[in-house]
């Protein structure tokens, strides 16, 4: 398959062009999904993405790193599974329910924790997740403990869509994914974000261009743990099954890596960067043994050859070769 | 008075593991301002090289020697293969390519060793030290002992020496370390040895008490730089300090507390720290690039 | 040799044994060739925290899969065996269970090291009408009975049963817990909890520790200063219950020390070292392999199942592979009566099974019993002179 390269306006207005050929792209895309498992992996890297998108604004835009991201990933997922499997609420109502208490709880910490610079809020980040992941680990008569918990499907409007159900829900992560990024990209586009590219570039001299530097690194944090919490709700749904790992610090590094892999400041980076990294391992396992080494090989030479992100990096070279 | 001395014990036994750790991941931090995930492998092929070299019939002493031998020359090679050619990535790419380097190197050692848990022999023997009442293993001794002496010569390496000195005028600035003629390369590649060594010491020492396995190294990582941060980063006291906190923390958290959440303890106390000391308890140098 | 076709990814640290294969595939040619083979698909903890499961389970399935096709295969075709690793992570599990129903279309699925990644393919095995048999302990998974699953390791509950009865037969009444905070863990120590009552066993300590911890001493000690505990129980497995045995010992707490049937691996003898001498476990008859009686009916079985994987694999055999070693066996003969791979056939002869002696005892499945064990297989063990001794 070509695609076709995109032209310098798509770049310059990512939400008309951009927008576009990401529908286009996960329209098309099921034309090359044979069975339901390679839906699986569509599926798993769509939501993904969708949290990765969200925490793209937080390290890419605000600057801001965070390694606590799977703990609002969890907190969704864990929510929407004790809220409709054990208390019987409507999946949608819980899902927003979980995604206002995460928002509420991002909101609290995130005054004292975003006041923090670098690598300190990088531990302050991973202590927060690291406490939600113990909580739901040890508090196993709401959980269910370390072997983890079952989930209702997911059942909108009288609809039920069982996570067997693969185009359906390849149709729906699909549609939440284009709803994310746009949603995103207005935001980048919007007052906010743009107060957040001058904070990203000098957070003093934001300061002083009279930008309330710690209102909007904090309306970003919350944002981003939505975005988290939503994919994890969401996720939780598909599988029909939760286990801890979900919440796990490893998951949390893991955002970060498809943040950074992607490319770091770019939306779309951002879904390429998820995309690869899950369907990365299901090849992967032709090396069986060397799949670890593979996965960190491969992680190395990228970040050391496409140091800007893949998708950056692969513009940057598109542009290159034309004049 | 007896169990507070044993929870203690139990406390210093396993921060000043933490401690080593810190003082890793200090010492590559200074010089690059990376925080290296690939510090809690060097512990492991400390541990995990020493325990194969001595089934394979090299004597203890010369198989830990090797074994450390083994981690600087893994050390200098991430630096120069994976490191190196990154010159002049951001910081955070940085961070990744470790990310990377240690998703590999628990691959390769998975496949090179094995994958069960290993044990060395205790230097000085399995009997148990009483000391009012509490005890002590003597291997303890030998941890901490190894700890302070690290410290010792790292205080005398970095302010007695001059490529100790030209390796704290790159951590305070870089730039100006170039200009006095500093080579802030060959500062980044010793960082890397020399972190790498001590981890594989600390991986030496303890693996008697705590036991070895190919991914020990992901905990082991995660607890070392909370201790560094806690003991504010690029101060090599402060990481011996957090380290040596954290583990008490979590022995009294078990002890007196509860044994569930004795790790969130030890979180709540960084958290809590960092809220007033947004530099850690040591930490004087600003860390404003992320 | 020309009946054995293996995936190449099977080929793992031999390149010369994969050379070799690679050869035998070349030259076919082979009646059993033309043959469609038999498709086992498996997902194990290979790697991540679980790996001391999904290792020896790995390789048992292996070396067994390449000894049966060596003398034939199963009903005259071979087997293909494809295995992921799922680093112990229930959502990798459940992915790679959905790659092996549906792309690559194995007829039955053995694995799942633990609850959790069993539990999350549960359902897709359920919908997907495949037989599945599990490697992992927990109760939940067979109870209440799923029509297509099974499993092949006694459950936690059984564990703690055994234990108590031991207890209770030495006059033991008041006791202390110590339990790792993993899936295991947890589990067996609420099943402990829960089955205490009925042997009229009082807890009166109760400890947890994390899967990597290093120094269990606080909670030790705590218990050491807990008034009338007479035993202690650690439920737990990996390298947490050999640092609970050191550490018992260094705090010099003169009480018996029970493990469960999570420690049943020679390497911890080896890690717990002389600390180890006189701790009691409910283990299946395969650590004693060489010392049962003659006219054992388990002695065959567990002798010929030690030897061979300690030749082949250079490593001390436990329980854990002798759970795959059962799994594959039961699937194999439930095969070979049905005459068939059609799932609901296989899945038939799989619930008849009846009277077939495994690593772990005597399976008998019945349609409201998909474990098919009972307390009988379980024997107490005790560490004497470093090895294990049966005391009954």
């Amino acid at each position: 398959m070509r695609v076709p390269l995109p032209s310098d306006d798509w770049i310059a207005d990512p939400r008309r062009g951009g927008l576009a050929l990401l529908a286009l792209v996960l329209v098309v895309l099921p034309i090359f999904l044979p069975n339901r498992f390679y839906y699986d992996v569509a599926i798993h890297a769509g939501l993904a993405a969708i949290a990765v998108v969200g925490l793209n604004l937080l390290i890419g835009y605000a600057g801001q790193i965070s390694l606590g991201h799977a703990g609002f990933f969890g907190l969704g997922a864990y929510g929407s599974a004790v809220l409709t499997g054990t208390h019987g609420w409507p999946p949608l109502l819980a899902l927003l329910a979980s995604a206002l208490v995460v928002a509420v709880l991002a909101f609290l910490v995130g005054r004292p924790i975003l006041r923090l610079r670098g690598h300190y809020l990088a531990m302050a980040t991973l202590g927060m997740g690291l406490l939600i992941f113990m909580v739901i680990t040890n508090e196993r008569t709401v959980t269910g403990g370390p072997d983890g918990m079952a989930v209702p499907a997911l059942d909108i409007f009288g609809f039920s869509l069982s996570g067997r159900n693969k185009q359906a829900w390849y149709a729906l992560v699909a549609l939440c994914l284009l709803l994310a990024v746009w949603l995103a990209l207005n935001l980048i586009d919007s007052p906010v974000g743009r107060a957040l590219r001058a904070l990203h570039g000098s957070e003093v001299a934001a300061r002083v261009g009279g930008v309330d530097v710690a209102e909007y690194k904090l309306i970003i944090f919350v944002i981003s743990a939505v975005y988290a919490s939503v994919a994890g709700s969401l996720s939780a749904h598909y599988g029909g099954f939760i286990t801890p790992d979900a919440v796990g610090f490893l998951h949390s590094i893991e955002l970060v890596t498809m943040v950074v892999l992607g490319g770091m400041a770019s939306t779309y980076g951002a879904v390429v960067g998820a995309a690869v990294l899950v369907a990365l391992p299901q090849f992967l396992t032709a090396f069986h043994d060397y799949e670890q080494v593979m996965l960190g090989a491969i992680l190395i030479v990228c970040m050391i050859f496409l140091r800007r992100g893949l998708l950056p990096s692969a513009i940057d070279l598109i542009r290159a070769r034309r004049p | 008075m007896s169990e507070f001395l044993q929870f203690l014990f139990s406390g210093l036994t396993v921060g000043a593991v933490y401690a080593m750790v810190a003082l890793g991941f200090t010492i590559i931090y200074n010089a690059s301002e990376v925080i290296n995930f690939a510090q809690g492998e060097f512990v492991m092929i400390g541990g995990m090289s020493s325990v194969f070299l001595l089934s394979a019939g090299v004597p203890l002493p010369l198989a830990m020697l090797a074994a450390v031998v083994i981690a600087v020359g893994i050390g200098l090679a991430l630096h120069a293969l994976a490191i190196e050619p990154a010159r002049g990535a951001s910081v955070v790419t940085l961070i990744i390519i470790t990310i990377g380097a240690s998703i590999l190197l628990r691959g390769l050692a998975q496949v090179v060793f094995d994958r069960q848990f290993h044990s060395l022999p205790a230097f000085s023997g399995d009997v148990p030290i009483t000391i009012a009442g509490a005890a002590l293993l003597p291997q303890t001794l030998w941890v901490l002992g190894g700890a302070l002496v690290i410290v010792l010569a790292l205080g005398w390496f970095f302010t007695r020496t001059l490529t100790g000195k030209a390796v704290m005028a790159t951590a305070h600035n870089r730039l100006a370390a170039q200009l006095v003629g500093v080579n802030v390369r060959f500062v980044l590649m010793l960082s890397f040895g020399l972190s790498a060594g001590i981890g594989a010491i600390a991986g030496v020492l303890v693996t008697p008490i705590t036991l070895t396995s190919y991914d020990v190294g992901t905990m082991l990582a995660l607890k070392g730089f909370a201790a560094a941060i806690l003991g504010g980063l690029g101060s090599a006291a402060g990481a011996v300090l957090g380290g040596l906190l954290v583990g008490i923390a979590e022995a009294m958290g078990a002890g007196y507390v509860s044994s569930e959440y004795k790790d969130a303890i030890a979180f709540v106390i960084i958290l809590l720290v960092l809220f007033f000391l947004p530099r850690g308890l040591l930490g004087g140098k600003a860390a404003e690039r992320v | 040799m020309d009946k054995m076709r293996f995936k190449p990814m099977l080929c793992s640290r031999l390149t010369l044994a994969c050379a070799a294969l690679a050869t035998a595939i070349a030259a076919g040619g082979g009646a059993a060739d033309a043959q469609e083979p038999i498709r086992i698909g498996s997902f194990l903890s290979v790697t991540g925290p679980a790996s001391f499961l999904g290792d020896p389970e790995q390789k048992t399935l292996e070396m067994y899969v390449e000894e049966l096709n060596a003398a034939g295969g199963v009903i005259g075709r071979p087997l293909e065996l494809i295995v992921y690793d799922d680093g112990g992570d229930a959502n990798a599990a459940r992915t790679f269970a959905t790659r092996l129903i549906d792309d690559d279309e194995v007829d039955l699925i053995i694995g799942g090291s633990t609850t959790g990644a069993t539990m999350a393919v549960v359902p897709l095995a359920e919908e997907a009408e495949i037989p599945f048999i599990s490697l992992a302990g927990a109760v939940v998974i067979i109870d209440p009975v799923k029509a297509w699953v099974f499993k092949t390791p006694h459950t936690d509950r059984m564990a703690c049963e055994k234990i108590f009865e031991d207890m209770v037969a030495n006059g033991i009444s008041t006791i202390a817990m110590i339990a790792g905070t993993g899936g295991f863990g947890t589990s067996m120590r609420e099943q402990c909890l829960d089955a205490a009552d009925a042997y009229e066993i009082t807890i009166v300590a109760d400890e947890t520790y994390g899967p990597r911890d290093s120094d269990m001493t606080p909670q030790l000690t705590n218990i050491r200063n807990t008034e009338g505990v007479e035993a202690v129980l650690n439920a737990g497995f990996g390298q947490g219950p050999a640092i609970v045995t050191r550490n018992f010992a260094q705090l010099g707490i003169d009480v018996p020390l029970y493990q469960s049937h999570g420690v049943a691996s020679a390497s911890y003898i080896e890690l717990a070292g002389d600390a180890a001498e006189g701790v009691r476990l409910p283990a299946s008859a395969l650590l004693v392999a060489e010392d049962l009686p003659e006219d054992d009916p388990q002695r065959e079985v567990v002798v010929s199942y030690k030897q061979a994987f300690e030749e082949r694999w250079d490593q001390p055999v436990s329980t854990f592979g002798g759970h795959a070693y059962d799994a594959l066996f039961i699937a194999v003969d439930a095969i070979e009566r049905a005459g068939t791979t059609d799932p609901a056939a296989v899945r038939d002869a799989i619930e008849q099974t009846s009277g077939f002696m495994g690593t772990a005892g005597e399976v008998n499945f019945s349609p409201d019993d998909h474990l098919g064990l009972d307390l009988t297989a379980f024997r107490m063990l005790e560490i004497r002179d470093g090895t294990w001794t049966i005391v009954e």
